[in-house]
């Protein structure tokens, strides 16, 4: 298996006194180019789940590797350099004055020398459409420009891992869109492997995998398909509702038959003509 | 209360280098009793209109008539305060204006500063605090110690101790999870159908204008470009949809439907509930037609 | 959006005067404050005069923002120069009230402190109207470096101003939102006597240093994420470059110099 994460048996508590743990015995692992979601209600332990991976929070037990690292004091500022991490709060990741100045700040970070800088920041703007904001201030950007600039200065490191922790839910529908757009397209160039914490139902059945966290634990584990079909229950998994569970829960109590399997909107229109036709 | 903008201008920093417009000819009106949707992107202006509908800021032209009260540029600001008791906000991301002790008493705040008693205003928070998700418990602890969520819902408990007739909302489930989103609208619609609350709502989710909304306002680069019934609105999904504000997942997938099945919805369906009763209405006549074909 | 002031009202241009060097024109305001105390005589003062008006001809920018340099500190402005002219005593004299004098040399020294004023405003405000808050912070950083050798932390210094600087527009939106929610819950700024208006800061202030601290933490995880860990071995990305119009700039300032120190009675 070529496995780029592997948590295992991951224990955490926010303070000594709790009982309650944050993270509970967690253990999976990643592949490479693999695409996660974790989903989960917020207070489920995701972000916490997350901030293990690069070190952010060290877990009381447990073993994080990724790539050939396993995460300790001398190879924290590696495996930092392999994972980059988009946060939720766009305007509290902006360390830098201009687009391009934030872009730089992980390469100035890492002592990469200013000629190879000045063509890596173009280029990682270049690739989520920046390139033409490179001179403005972060406060005249709108809130999806500012993520993607996230993104861009995470592409300029040329990481091996993108963990986006809930990157989406402050955006209006539009930002979301267009960041959503911007991961799918520099994970597929760059090979990326993605882990996205969300609510956003658009941003999880993007997923290979859905990973369901409750209470610190793991829960549930599956395709987006597999996962989409709990129907209703998905919203105490923290996740919003398919358009097509919402329609076959109102026809459902209309009286009218609907398959229990996940449809996606053209199923839901293709159920329909056999399920009219049928007749 | 009726709140109605005539030909509403808003300049910042007027007569000043600094000066942008902000709105221009605005003509909308909002119903007493009524459940008001007003959309648009960011900085179309709807952050501004809504800082009118207390008198935080006053137009630079037109005039806007609150209830009785008319403001204009050259209003006097005698009494404007009071206006403001009678128009609650719940700003985004609420729960930034907390900033008392306890949550009794940052709930009582806001009625204080309007010549509650004491006693009567923390009466007042002992009863929100149920209708907003959480027990009496809470009172005396520490607005900080609570999750994001919950300090949501005490901020909006803190608006709600106004008691005001219109109730202001701007984005009011932001950063929230499916479960907390709908445990708040429906907390509102609640307000809105029994206590007969106005109610506006500033939001990018079309899905909670055509599931709540009666009265639909649409602004873009400052001013009013559409103003009706959801219902009627929502029927121009090309124009919507170019506008880049989207229609409710319910009207698209019902477009979708009529465009492959070849059907026409009247009237348009906003809700899934809607949607599923005309699909059944539909499919019995299907039923029919591919009786006959057999 | 629109109505947000950039710190220090910085008007993009790409004059000659925006175009130097940042370290130049930080130099040159500091340079230009301590050359004025040469001045002593109408001669010296019109060359001043003369030199500041051609520079915000060249900075392209409208008088009506230097105007607006000079209206909050109108008072302080005013005060100083009459009390200038009313407690110099001299020769000419044209009116006595017990120790309130009238002379000619109050006058023209009122004048002369008048033009001390206006001139200091014009060229601090030409420095902030044509020199991003960040280049400033550069200039500054790069004209503090020599302090690293006796362990001052040149590099943190820096950073903190241009973290600062950068948070300015984000926290004076995030102090209007959290005005409007508080006025929105009856709280009038502004208003009332001295202790009702000091009651009504604690609810803006609280809640702004609560966020503060929130945005504070979150951006040092996120800094930490991106591999910071301190500014040893760090390259930088913004680069200055030294022009030739920067030496010419300075070489002005030279000639301006000598002229004063000529014609100074």
């Amino acid at each position: 298996m070529n496995e780029i994460i592997t948590l295992n048996n991951i224990s955490y508590k926010y303070t000594d006194e709790e009982n309650q743990y944050a993270l509970d015995n967690i253990s999976f692992s990643i592949e490479k180019g693999e695409w996660i979601a974790i989903i989960g209600p917020n207070g489920s332990g995701k972000s916490t789940l997350a901030k293990t991976i690069n070190g952010l929070v060290e877990p009381e037990s447990g073993e994080v590797k990724v790539g050939e690292f396993d995460l300790n004091e001398q190879n924290i500022w590696s495996i930092r350099e392999m994972v980059g991490m988009v946060f939720q709060n766009p305007d509290n990741q902006f360390v830098g004055s201009t687009v391009q100045d934030d872009v730089a700040f992980g390469l100035e970070n890492l002592g990469i020398p200013r000629d190879q800088m000045v063509e890596r920041v173009h280029d990682a703007l270049e690739k989520v459409n920046m390139l033409e904001f490179a001179e403005r201030e972060p406060a005249r950007l709108s809130g999806g420009q500012k993520q993607r600039v996230a993104i861009a200065g995470i592409v300029a490191l040329q990481p091996e891992i993108m963990i986006l922790d809930e990157a989406t839910s402050m955006l209006d529908p539009k930002g979301r869109e267009e960041v959503l757009r911007t991961v799918k397209e520099v994970k597929e160039r760059e090979n990326l492997s993605v882990i996205s914490i969300t609510h956003d139902i658009d941003e999880a059945a993007a997923a290979n995998r859905i990973i369901v966290m409750r209470a610190g634990k793991v829960v549930k584990e599956g395709t987006p398909e597999e996962i989409f079909s709990y129907g209703e229950q998905l919203i105490e998994m923290g996740l919003d509702l398919p358009f097509p569970e919402k329609l076959k829960s109102s026809m459902k109590e209309l009286g009218i038959r609907v398959p229990s399997e996940y449809l996606t909107e053209e199923g839901m229109v293709e159920w329909l003509w056999t399920y009219g036709s049928k007749k | 209360m009726d709140i109605r903008f005539e030909e509403v201008g808003y300049t910042y920093q007027k007569g000043t280098p600094f000066q942008s417009r902000a709105l221009y000819d605005i003509n909308l009106s909002i119903k007493d009793g009524g459940y008001t949707a007003l959309v648009g992107h960011t900085g179309s202006g709807k952050s501004t209109v809504l800082q009118h509908l207390n008198a935080l800021k006053k137009p630079t032209e037109g005039s806007i008539t609150i209830g009785d009260r008319v403001v204009t540029a050259t209003a006097d600001n005698k009494g404007l305060k009071s206006l403001r008791k009678k128009i609650g906000i719940v700003f985004q991301f609420p729960e930034a204006q907390l900033f008392e002790e306890t949550i009794g008493k940052d709930i009582a705040f806001g009625p204080k500063n309007f010549g509650v008693s004491e006693e009567e205003a923390m009466k007042r928070a002992k009863a929100l605090l149920p209708q907003v998700g959480l027990d009496e418990s809470f009172l005396d602890r520490s607005p900080f110690d609570l999750s994001g969520g919950q300090m949501r819902r005490v901020a909006i408990a803190g608006v709600l101790a106004l008691e005001p007739e219109v109730l202001v909302l701007d984005e009011p489930t932001a950063g929230l999870d499916p479960q907390g989103r709908k445990e708040i609208m429906d907390m509102f619609y609640n307000l809105y159908k029994t206590q007969g609350l106005t109610i506006v709502l500033v939001t990018h989710q079309m899905d909670d204008v055509a599931n709540y909304a009666d009265h639909m306002v649409v602004l873009e680069k400052g001013t009013v470009v559409k103003e009706g019934s959801p219902r009627e609105l929502f029927k121009e999904s090309d124009w919507l949809t170019s506008m880049q504000l989207g229609v409710p997942s319910t009207v698209h997938f019902a477009q979708e439907l009529e465009r492959k099945f070849e059907w026409a919805f009247d009237p348009l369906p906003l809700t899934t509930d809607e949607l599923a009763e005309q699909i059944k209405d539909r499919l019995g006549v299907t039923d029919q037609e591919a009786g006959d074909r057999v | 959006m629109m109505d947000k002031l950039i710190f220090g009202r910085y008007i993009p241009g790409n004059s000659l005067i925006h175009r130097l060097d940042p370290r130049t024109k930080l130099m040159s305001a500091i340079f230009f404050i301590i050359i004025i105390f040469f001045a002593n005589n109408i001669i010296t003062y019109l060359s001043l005069a003369l030199f500041v008006g051609l520079a915000v001809v060249l900075s392209k920018v409208s008088i009506r923002f230097f105007i607006n340099g000079i209206k909050p500190l109108i008072w302080l402005i005013l005060f100083t120069v009459i009390l200038q002219i009313l407690f110099t005593s001299g020769e000419t004299i044209f009116f006595r009230l017990g120790p309130i004098i009238l002379s000619q040399e109050g006058l023209i020294n009122g004048g002369f402190i008048f033009m001390r004023f206006v001139l200091i405003i014009f060229m601090s405000t030409l420095l902030t109207l044509t020199t991003m808050p960040l280049s400033l912070s550069d200039a500054i950083e790069y004209l503090l470096r020599p302090l690293a050798v006796i362990k001052v932390p040149v590099h943190e210094i820096a950073l903190m101003l241009s973290i600062a600087l950068r948070f300015v527009p984000t926290l004076m939106d995030e102090t209007e939102k959290i005005m409007n929610a508080q006025r929105a819950r009856g709280i009038d700024f502004g208003e009332g006597n001295i202790y009702e208006q000091m009651k009504s800061v604690v609810p803006l202030l609280i809640p702004l240093f609560v966020s503060s601290f929130n945005r504070a933490e979150e951006l040092a995880t996120a800094m930490e994420a991106r591999g910071y860990k301190g500014g040893e071995g760090r390259t930088k990305y913004r680069q200055l470059s030294w022009q030739t119009r920067d030496t010419l700039t300075m070489v002005s300032f030279g000639v301006l110099t000598a002229l004063l120190l000529l014609l100074r009675t």
